[in-house]
């Protein structure tokens, strides 16, 4: 009896949790957002504008139109881009807050994204 | 002592060769261009010459992130000129400007190791530091064809950025050099 109860209290602990996991999950969908994509120019040694309303999730595309190979990298390290001339690349950001980047090659180009969550 | 005497002989020889050119009506856009492919030229030509002499690190980094971006530059002005159906124009500043660079890889090639990476770093101080006056006070302001401005324009961008990283260099071998002492 005592091990047929015990069976049993597993058995709905593990169903709850399941419609717990189902029911966060529901919970989560509709409040997020699809990612969106943006896109950043690098062009004539600087970067386009930043994008406005950047979320955790979302995905940069960096497109070198330069003559040059350029990189976006993080000042805090969380990413770094390095594209030859005329490539692009495709990014998902992950840190919400401000982050500063940039060129690796050529400081003087720097940007800063601005990244809700 | 003597090296340092030597750049400025250079740079005031350089300057005042500038300075036929501006004189009159000033270089025309062919003579600009060909002036601006020059001197890409010869920092591309002191570049592999680091890369043939140079085991640093840096130095080595450096002499390829000249050679990539000059060679872009001048890439898109040999496009520009056969675009424009121009024909880019000897003219002294250029030869000069040919004269001081081959002059300056005689010197160089007498160097070897960490003697050899200061005076590349300073030297690329240097010649960057004049180019960039001479694109800004001459080349720029003097050229008529708007593309060509736009390039000598993203060109003086790229150039004060080399001119930045070159002086970063320069610091830090210096910085090597002390601590040795």
């Amino acid at each position: 009896m005592a091990k047929y109860g015990k069976g049993r209290a597993a058995a709905a602990l593990l169903t709850l949790s399941a419609a717990l996991g189902t029911l966060s999950v529901a919970n989560a969908a509709p409040a997020r957002a699809a990612p969106k994509v943006h896109t950043i120019v690098m062009n004539k040694m600087a970067y386009g504008p930043s994008p406005t309303g950047l979320r955790a999730g979302d995905v940069i595309l960096w497109v070198n139109k330069d003559m040059f190979r350029h990189t976006a990298t993080a000042r805090d390290k969380s990413f770094n881009v390095d594209l030859p001339a005329g490539k692009s690349a495709r990014m998902i950001v992950k840190k919400a807050g401000l982050t500063n980047y940039y060129c690796i090659y050529h400081p003087g180009m720097k940007g800063q994204l601005a990244v809700a969550k | 002592m003597i090296r340092t005497v030597t750049m400025a002989l250079a740079l005031a020889g350089l300057v005042s060769t500038a300075a036929v050119a501006q004189s009159g009506a000033g270089p025309t856009d062919p003579q600009i261009a060909h002036i601006a492919y020059t001197a890409g030229q010869i920092d591309i030509a002191a570049a592999r010459q680091a890369l043939a002499k140079s085991k640093n690190r840096q130095v080595r980094a450096f002499a390829q992130e000249m050679i990539r971006d000059h060679e872009a530059v001048n890439k898109q002005a040999l496009a520009l000129v056969g675009k424009l159906k121009v024909t880019p124009e000897a003219n002294p500043t250029s030869a000069g400007l040919s004269k001081q660079g081959e002059q300056k890889l005689r010197e160089m090639a007498r160097l070897r190791g960490p003697a050899f990476d200061r005076a590349y770093a300073q030297n690329e101080v240097a010649y960057h530091k004049v180019v960039n006056g001479a694109l800004s006070s001459t080349l720029i302001p003097q050229s008529d064809n708007a593309e060509l401005k736009d390039l000598l324009q993203t060109g003086l961008r790229l150039f004060q950025e080399h001119q930045l990283h070159a002086e970063h260099l320069a610091q830090n071998l210096q910085g090597r050099r002390s601590k040795r002492k």
